[in-house]
């Protein structure tokens, strides 16, 4: 038994999430409680305030059958662990890292602080290295790179689970062969969404090179705030342990920001907007700055949160904070998931920041950036006008002004479009972008290097018909 | 020794303690028994509240608090320029040599090197009368900036020794001073409280453009040496870009960048990318002259309050030796932040949004601290500090409390726009929303230095493209095809004036920077092409036809274009419009 350990009754109040333990002594900020309820069974908890002789604890697993004469309260000594091994690899845990998979527990090679510690910035290695997801809408015009966190903001019924798979199954860095894994941390989703990710990583062998983390909708909310840590204390290991690219997908961060708020609420803390508290900025910073590489390791981890925005509005406080501090957004429209297309990106809104660094010639293709610039200017002005066109008809807009629009359409059926399960090349995508752009003069390729234009541009004969 | 209080409370990044009488506000305290970096900043009886430097988990009530004696202050001297620090100044490449890739707690070591020598030349003789600000001597700190050792602020009286040009490290006396106080010893390095503010002799008015290279903002929107401007916008609009870009190519002496609260892969990319830039007008790496204070996202939350502090001290030391400074500060969102969450572990009274109610006070006093500035001392040379402050308000909302406020102290306000962005039209800088109240201050050294009608060029701009909006409304409301025919060049003109001049690629290897020549040479042949159209138009020349001039696309080229190329492309240009405009069929 740990010397540090003691155990207490004297817990004098029960709020949501929240207990209050009297008459303690030496109880450290942060510490691990073992909370015994009059059941017999066990809960987590952690220290959120400590003062001399009484300390606030958050209980994770929730407080229903908590009462204040006969629960025990067992303070630890010690910080929040995960016990990690390369054999962690083809486990599946529940939101709190106990194996729901029938295994034994995992035998320990290292036992990690689930907080982690900051990356120092001086040893980060800008992330470079563009990871081919055979998905055009993102290599072409949104290139995820190694080490980079690259959220899909998503709505209720959108594919953002399928999106997230097909990533997972296609994601390549060209030209290498590296051990590879991918960390999937389930937030309060459902069973079925899970069960889809499961099932697809079983069928295309993934399961055996992933360790998944899984909370569901019935699993107690509280756990939730836990989850992600331990996702991705398990990243940091094999990433920067074992050497490993480590793909981190968490979902659904929504329901991770809810656990958030219920916890400040119960304390009756100031809360910030809509209710979530001030500091969640600096919360979801700490889960997703744990992206990234090391100068001289060899691993890396690539984070793809996804979160559902309520209302499908992106400024709510959850996608707005998220896209504050990840590298970039991927973000679904309603409007084309109901027209059919897959994915559903809607380009305009999306943005892959390390996308500068990570193309261009020696990387993806000498053209890409102008073609990316040219692309993203074209389409922007044939939404604009067709926005016209709805409104008043097809009077009086120009010969030019209809072959935006047209490229517009042509853009969205033949470059956003694709199967589930097809794989482009970049340079496939590249192509795919020139023949397009053949829809318009060339005059108007004003952001293009005349070079390139010269080098690469289609003839508009060579343009199939839609 | 002082007394040791005993923690009484931990709630995060807050301690309270007792046993704490006789300190004072803002004293750097050591918490627990790791000894964490910890400042008071409540006094009340003999219990101190104190925000901690490093996470506080496992700090328990009953362990010590140690008092210091010192407010919280940063270490002036040779050396800063090429360091890269955190919030309180710990030096981030020294504390990776011990501590390995990751930040653990407790790691601290002097910001500066202590052993390291200085090759210094004295600039004043024994029996010299000085005053504080007066030049002892220089040291050359960086290939591109000699450091001056001044005269501190207690130091009126005769120099009895300085030393002899040599090398010494920061810590041996240089000089000794006789004062009416008794003799005190100056050695190169000096001790500065963050939170209060650096004596200068007279706050001149600004005058002087701060040329960034940036067509939108050297045109339209200036800033001055001494200036202050915010960019907010919400996330991906271009602020950190817009940063980055004045960083690398603003004229000022020093520059000090502030990540406060934002991503770390954006402060390796500074420092992969800076040492390998050269300043333009020195040829030295970039980085030679910088002061980077890196405080990410994920680090503590209290440091990151403190790291805007410690820049601006920084840069107001190098002010007080007579350099042009520019600080960046990415985002003043965060600080505001950091405040927030320290008051409201307080449980102090919110204000507007849950900020505290002094936060109008706090941006003010901050952006105060810039200003162009007679420092003290003997020599002529003025100083200046710049900000420009990067504002994240939520939902891109402009209308909230840290927005709000900095628009209330600010001259110049560079306003980002999602839209803009979406199409990436950047610098993402809406031009109907932004201002510069230095607009007319600049006309002069505009008019004088670089080609007279600047003023009346930049006026006509700015009215193109109020009327570009006016003529959109109008086609919202009736549709295109009424529009007369001058309408329809002025949107050609407007659309010129966007995609040709106001658009300008930060990653662009040319157009990344365009000298105030260059943008005036743009502005003629823009306007010389817009003559020539207008006089086609009033002969009969459809607007469509000019459209597709062969000259319209070079207009686009003008930015991008390579050096070698430039002379041609222009010669070419006004060669085409001195030919007039012929209708080709009369459509
Ligand atoms: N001047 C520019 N030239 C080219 N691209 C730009 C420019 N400004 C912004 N961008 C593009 O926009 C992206 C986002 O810009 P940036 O990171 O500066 O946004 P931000 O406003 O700082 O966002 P956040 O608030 O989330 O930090 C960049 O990664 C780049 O792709
Ligand atoms: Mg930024």
């Amino acid at each position: 038994m740990d010397p540090h350990a003691r155990t207490y009754t004297t817990v004098s109040k029960v709020v949501g999430p929240i207990i209050v333990v009297d008459d303690v002594r030496g109880v450290a900020y942060g510490e691990v409680v073992e909370i015994t309820m009059p059941s017999g069974r066990k809960r987590l908890g952690q220290v959120l305030e400590t003062e001399s002789t009484r300390a606030v604890v958050q209980v994770f697993g929730g407080t229903r059958d908590l009462d204040t004469d006969r629960t025990s309260v067992r303070f630890t000594g010690e910080i929040m662990t995960i016990a990690l091994s390369p054999d962690i690899l083809g486990r599946v845990f529940n939101g709190i890292a106990e194996p729901i998979d029938g295994g034994e527990e995992v035998i320990p090679e290292e036992i990690r602080d689930i907080y982690g510690s900051p990356i120092n910035p001086t040893s980060r290695e800008p992330p470079h290295d563009p990871i081919q997801t055979g998905i055009s809408v993102i290599d072409g015009l949104n290139t995820l790179v190694r080490g980079q966190k690259l959220p899909i903001f998503s709505g209720a019924g959108l594919p953002h689970n399928q999106l997230a798979a097909q990533i997972a199954r296609q994601s390549k860095v060209t030209g290498q062969e590296e051990s590879f894994a991918v960390i999937f941390a389930a937030m309060g989703i459902t069973y079925e969404e899970s069960s889809f990710f499961i099932r697809d990583f079983t069928d295309t062998g993934a399961l055996e090179r992933a360790v998944l983390f899984l909370n569901l909708a019935d699993d107690p909310a509280i756990e939730r705030i836990i989850t992600p840590r331990l996702a991705l204390t398990t990243a940091e290991y094999l990433a920067f342990e074992k050497g490993m690219h480590v793909l981190v997908i968490m979902t659904d961060m929504t329901n991770y920001c809810e656990a958030l708020r219920e916890i400040a609420a119960a304390r009756e803390e100031v809360p910030g907007r809509r209710g979530y508290p001030g500091y969640m900025y600096t919360d979801l910073a700490s889960i997703y700055e744990r992206a990234g590489r090391i100068t001289g390791k060899p691993g890396s981890i690539t984070q793809i949160p996804i979160l559902s925005m309520p209302d499908d509005d992106i400024t709510h406080p959850v996608p707005d904070l998220t896209g504050y501090i990840t590298e970039g957004q991927i973000v679904l429209s309603r409007d084309l998931h109901r027209r059919g297309i897959y994915p559903p990106v809607d380009i305009l809104p999306c943005l892959s920041r390390l996308m500068q660094g990570g193309i261009g010639e020696g990387l993806t293709r000498e053209d890409h950036a102008d073609v990316k610039n040219q692309v993203y200017s074209a389409y922007a002005l044939g939404i604009r006008l067709r926005g016209l066109v709805a409104v008043m008809g097809n009077e009086g807009l120009s010969s030019l002004e209809n072959e935006y629009i047209r490229f517009a359409d042509l853009f969205e059926d033949r470059f956003i479009r694709q199967d589930h399960n097809e794989e482009r090349t970049i340079a496939e995508t590249l192509d795919r972008a020139w023949e397009l752009l053949a829809v318009l003069p060339q005059e108007e390729l004003k952001r293009i290097d005349p070079a390139f234009i010269k080098k690469y541009s289609r003839t508009a004969k060579e343009t199939p018909d839609a | 020794m002082y007394a040791q209080g005993i923690i009484t409370r931990v709630i995060g990044p807050v301690v309270e303690a007792s046993g704490m009488g006789g300190s004072t506000m803002y004293e750097s305290v050591r918490v627990g028994d790791e000894a964490l970096i910890g400042e008071i900043i409540i006094l009340q009886g003999d219990i101190a509240t104190i925000q901690v430097y490093e996470e506080t988990s496992g700090i328990t009530p009953g362990q010590p608090v140690q008092r210091t004696g010192q407010q919280l202050s940063v270490e002036l001297g040779p050396g800063l320029l090429g360091t890269i620090y955190d919030g309180i100044q710990r030096p981030l490449t020294v504390i990776r040599g011990f501590s390995g890739d990751m930040i653990t707690r407790g790691s601290t070591a002097p910001a500066l090197d202590h052993n390291r020598r200085w090759a210094f030349t004295p600039l004043v003789s024994p029996g010299d009368t000085v005053n504080p600000g007066d030049r002892l001597g220089s040291v050359t700190e960086s290939t591109s900036v000699t450091h001056y050792i001044l005269v501190p602020p207690e130091g009126d009286g005769r120099i009895l020794t300085i030393a002899d040009t040599k090398d010494y490290t920061i810590e041996e006396v240089i000089a000794t001073i006789q004062t009416d106080r008794g003799i005190i010893k100056v050695s190169m390095v000096r001790r500065w409280p963050v939170r209060e503010p650096r004596p200068i002799q007279r706050r001149r008015d600004p005058k002087e453009p701060l040329i960034t290279g940036q067509r939108i903002i050297d045109t339209l929107f200036p800033l001055v040496k001494g200036g202050t401007a915010a960019i907010p916008g919400p996330f991906g609009s271009g602020k950190t870009v817009v940063q980055q870009q004045l960083a690398k190519w603003v004229n000022a002496d020093i520059i000090v960048y502030i990540g406060c609260g934002e991503r770390g892969n954006e402060m390796a990319d500074v420092l992969d990318e800076f040492p390998q830039l050269h300043d333009p007008r020195t040829g030295q790496p970039l980085i030679n002259r910088m002061v980077l204070i890196a405080n990410t996202s994920n680090m503590p939350v209290a440091a990151r309050e403190a790291s805007i502090y410690t820049g601006i001290t920084i840069a107001e030391y190098y002010r007080d030796m007579g350099y042009d400074v520019a600080v960046m500060a990415d985002s003043t969102s965060r600080w505001a932040e950091a405040m927030r969450e320290i008051s409201g572990r307080l449980e102090e009274m919110p204000g507007e949004e849950g900020y505290p109610a002094y936060l109008s006070s706090r941006l003010a006093e901050f952006y105060e601290r810039a200003g162009l500035a007679e420092p003290l001392g003997k020599h002529e040379k003025l100083g200046s500090v710049s900000i420009i402050g990067a504002v994240s308000p939520p939902g891109g909302d402009f209308s909230e409390p840290v927005t709000q406020n900095t628009l209330r102290i600010v001259k110049v306000f560079w306003a980002l726009d999602a839209e803009l962005a979406y199409q990436r039209h950047f610098p993402a800088i809406d031009w109907l929303m932004s201002y510069s109240l230095y607009s007319h201050t600049v006309d002069s050294w505009w008019e004088e230095q670089i080609g007279e009608g600047w003023s009346r060029k930049k006026q006509e701009m700015m009215e193109i493209l109020q009327k570009e909006n006016e003529i959109q409304e109008i086609i919202r409301l009736v549709g295109p095809e009424t529009l007369p025919e001058e309408d329809k060049l002025a949107l050609i003109e407007a659309e010129i004036i966007r995609e040709s001049y106001l658009m300008q690629f930060a990653f662009h290897p040319v157009d990344t920077f365009c000298s105030p020549k260059k943008q005036s040479l743009m502005l003629s042949a823009i306007f010389a092409f817009f003559t020539w159209a207008r006089e086609a138009v009033a002969a009969g020349v459809s607007a469509s036809e000019i459209r597709s001039s062969p000259i319209f696309p070079l207009l686009s080229r003008m930015g991008p274009v390579p050096a070698e190329e430039e002379e041609d492309l222009f010669s070419a240009l006004f060669a085409a419009v001195k030919e007039p405009c012929i209708p080709v069929r009369g459509n």
